[in-house]
């Protein structure tokens, strides 16, 4: 118990000197709000517009779990599909390599035009196409990076392509797959309040954020900055405890006697 | 006509193309009779998993033939009269040792009933009950081993192949899990072809030692080993067990006359 | 020896640029097909079907985005594809700053971690955390600090390339064998010593994966950065621009778009080069 105390007390007295520091400083210095408003008015702003927050805050969300959900499926499938034929996916590596580094949100515009800009689709769009290389390249590594040793001792038993796949390949990829999701659940919620800059419906974190910041509400705008962060790590963590569900042989799961 | 279960006649190996040409194997014949405990030893690189590997099919011949229980050794391991041990265990991290045992009984949909009391009875044979629920990164080094015995144990192979299985292991876990090979052996009559470095173990748990030269690599001559079974502890302090012992040693050096190809066991 | 390695390295990088320019061509055929299929009407040809995705407005054919690059990007200006050459030299200054800035930033906090536990556990949750910050929404704010210009975009792109080399970086300076570690104390070395002699080489493969990862996000950072900061000379501010004037030139965007493209594929190959090139080095003379 102490063990553990000790283990988030830095973390937690960091939390709390930087806050303090932060509210001294905009007071001492007399700081402008534009510039950066005190904790204390973000708290103030928060509780004052709790319920909108709520509600943009949960709209975004929907955007950023359906275009994960979007770009992950398909992710998936292209990853199993060309993971069958081992020249498929050694063509298609370097490409999506290459793909993975253009800059996806360059395409949030078109997507407004071809999904409608106040339909959430086009922002789930966005996020799916964001999501979708990382999470494709991790599967596909996952299901070909398999140890030599393993796949041998399945031919010994003459195993067929299908058993090898559904008992060496799949559960080789998981913790891959796993990976690539927890990357991914942060990027949704950066890419769906990105998609949100080119414009679309209103009452959504990203256009919060510009409109409060139109008008000098600063604190409201970094309260929403706030509820943002906290969607995103929520979503982080819902994502990890799945993985130890899901994968609870592997390493990350593993309790590891810390000396 | 004898019972042997394998059957290897004239085989070359030959490795790469052009001039990365190395040839591993070369007119290796052998006959192994059923029941047999036959140990391929030979300096590092003469050919001893290539050999194995060829009689499991995991590779194949550049000439010669293999026959396994009187078949081709392609349809052996279709049939799966195979079971493999190699010298890393090769366990999936995501199966718990019960079911990395019941993996081959999956594969080859066999038993679909009692696979799990099969699995069960094989993790006891090599005393490793209790054990089912773990994950193998849970097991010492000698007990993922004794695992990958038991998983190829599991679905009754006609013979067991098995590449250094004690390799990376301590003397002493080396030496106790020798006894168990041995009355797991006993138990099961599994033809086994053993590969090893250490004279000693090959000795004490052989019925044969074929000895194998480098370069390219050959059977020098396959010695029966009429020590007599049960083996235990006392067999390593019998004089005859040293006088094989240094036989064996012998022939490695090449103190003897070299004759190649004539290495053939006798139906014991 | 070395040389039938590097023979090796360039013959497998030609296959990968091959094998990329190839799935690009088919993408390409498939494009102008499902135009073919249901796009807009022509005199010569009448699609099957009415898709709104395919139309030339939302798919504009793919010589009329090449046909776009050099025409006037504005009434007399110079053609777009000058424009967009000049917006996306701006845009990769930015992100190159970005980079250098998030690498030196990244490196130094992970050698402070790897030196004190206690820092580690203080910071590193919140270095963790930065990364759920959405920083279009942080972006102004840092503009205004910095009053604006490139070296604003820059610092905002830094915000995204600084974590990965951290969080690689300290795997990595921890990934040396602790009997290496013991030895090196044996002989009594100072820290430093061990940082240089030890830990940075051994972190060096791990750094370079993270540097490609730090590449894309320094562009994707720029481009961010661009759009609420007022900028206009930069590829985001380009791609903010013809976004307003979508309907009266559809291809003008998709220009932009595939000039990012090749800005973001451009850095993170250039930092792949400079992996080989580093890394063989480094191995090659114990190999010989
Ligand atoms: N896949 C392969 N390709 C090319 N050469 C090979 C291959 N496998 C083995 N060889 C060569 O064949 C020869 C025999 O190898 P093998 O692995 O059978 O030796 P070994 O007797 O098992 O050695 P060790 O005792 O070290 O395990 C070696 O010279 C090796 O270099
Ligand atoms: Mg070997």
């Amino acid at each position: 118990m102490t063990k553990r105390i000790g283990r988030y007390l830095p973390a937690a007295l960091v939390f709390v000197g930087v806050l303090g520091l932060w509210e001294l400083a905009v007071r001492a210095f007399g700081i402008q709000q534009f510039l950066l408003p005190p904790p204390s008015s973000i708290a103030a702003a928060f509780v004052e517009h709790f319920d909108e927050l709520m509600t943009v805050g949960r709209n975004t969300l929907v955007e950023a779990v359906g275009g994960l959900v979007i770009g992950g499926v398909a992710a998936l499938v292209v990853a199993f599909a060309i993971a069958r034929w081992a020249s498929a996916s050694r063509a298609l590596l370097p490409f999506a390599i290459a793909a993975n580094s253009v800059p996806i949100i360059a395409f949030a515009p078109i997507m407004n035009n071809w999904f409608g800009i106040l339909n959430p689709l086009s922002k789930m769009m966005v996020v799916a196409v964001l999501v979708f290389f990382p999470i494709m390249i991790n599967t596909l590594r996952g299901l070909t990076l398999v140890d030599q040793a393993s796949l041998e001792l399945m031919r010994s038993y003459a195993a067929s392509e299908r058993a090898i796949f559904a008992k060496v390949r799949v559960p080789n990829a998981l913790p891959y797959i796993f990976t690539a999701l927890k990357v991914s659940a942060t990027l949704s919620l950066i890419g769906a309040i990105v998609a949100e800059y080119f414009g679309g419906a209103r009452s959504v974190l990203g256009q919060f954020i510009i409109t409060e910041a139109a008008f000098f509400r600063f604190a409201n705008a970094w309260a929403a900055i706030v509820v943002a962060s906290a969607v995103s790590i929520a979503f982080f963590l819902i994502i990890l405890a799945i993985e130890r569900v899901a994968i609870p042989w592997h390493a990350s799961a593993r309790i590891v006697d810390s000396s | 006509m004898t019972d042997s279960v394998v059957r290897v006649r004239g085989v070359d190996k030959v490795f790469g193309i052009g001039a990365d040409k190395t040839p591993a194997l070369q007119s290796i014949d052998l006959e192994i009779p059923k029941g047999a405990f036959v140990s391929l030893i030979g300096p590092s690189g003469c050919g001893k998993s290539t050999l194995l590997r060829l009689i499991g099919d995991l590779t194949q011949p550049s000439a010669g033939t293999i026959e396994v229980n009187g078949k081709t050794a392609h349809r052996a391991r279709v049939d799966r009269d195979y079971g493999m041990v190699f010298q890393a265990p090769v366990l999936f991290d995501w199966r718990t040792v019960q079911g990395n045992v019941e993996l081959p009984l999956e594969v080859s949909a066999k038993d679909r009933a009692g696979r799990a009391d099969r699995a069960r009875a094989m993790l006891a044979l090599v005393e490793l009950s209790g054990f089912e629920r773990r994950y193998p990164w849970q097991l010492s080094g000698g007990m993922q081993q004794r695992v990958a015995i038991a998983r190829a144990l599991s679905f009754e192979p006609a013979i067991l192949l098995m590449d250094e299985p004690f390799g990376a292991l301590d003397e002493m876990t080396r030496e106790r899990l020798n006894l168990e090979l041995l009355r797991i052996w006993k138990q099961t009559g599994t033809t086994t072809v053993f590969v090893t470095h250490s004279i000693p173990e090959a000795v004490f748990l052989s019925t044969h030692v074929a000895v194998m030269s480098a370069r390219p690599g050959r059977i020098l001559e396959v010695i029966p080993v009429d020590l007599p079974q049960p083996r235990n502890d006392l067999t390593r302090e019998d004089e005859r067990y040293f006088g094989f012992i240094k036989r064996v040693r012998e022939r490695l050096r090449g103190r003897d006359v070299v004759r190649p190809g004539a290495a053939e066991v006798a139906a014991s | 020896m070395l040389s039938s390695i590097y023979t090796f390295a360039v013959f497998r990088a030609a296959r990968s640029v091959l094998s990329f320019l190839v799935v690009i061509a088919a993408l390409a055929v498939l494009w102008e097909v499902v135009k073919l299929l249901g796009g807009d009407p022509s005199e010569a040809w009448t699609p099957p079907f009415q898709w709104t995705v395919a139309s030339d407005l939302n798919m504009p054919h793919l010589w009329d985005i090449a046909a776009s690059f050099v025409e006037p990007a504005q009434r007399n200006g110079p053609p777009l594809g000058i424009v967009l050459v000049n917006a996306g030299f701006f845009t990769f200054r930015e992100a190159f700053g970005g980079f250098v800035f998030g690498a030196v930033l990244g490196l130094a906090l992970a050698i402070v971690f790897v030196h004190s536990r206690m820092l580690e556990r203080a910071l590193v949750p919140y270095v963790v955390a930065s990364q759920t910050v959405p920083i279009i929404a942080i972006a102004p704010v840092v503009v205004i600090w910095l009053r604006g210009g490139w070296l604003a975009v820059a610092v905002i792109s830094a915000y995204l390339t600084f974590f990965p080399v951290t969080i690689a970086g300290l795997r990595g300076l921890r990934s040396p064998d602790p009997r290496a570690l013991e030895l090196m104390r044996s002989y009594a070395s100072s820290s430093r010593d061990v940082l240089l002699k030890v830990r940075l080489p051994a972190a060096a493969p791990y750094l370079f994966a993270a540097f490609k990862i730090a590449a894309t996000s320094s562009v994707v950072g720029a481009i961010i950065g661009e759009l609420p900061s007022g900028i206009r000379d930069g590829l985001g501010g380009a791609i903010l621009n013809f976004n307003q004037f979508y309907v009266s030139g559809p291809p003008k965007l998709w220009a932009a778009i595939i000039v990012a493209a090749i800005v973001g594929i451009g850095f993170f190959a250039l930092v792949r080069a400079a992996e080989v090139l580093f890394l063989r080095g480094r191995t090659a003379p114990s190999d010989a």
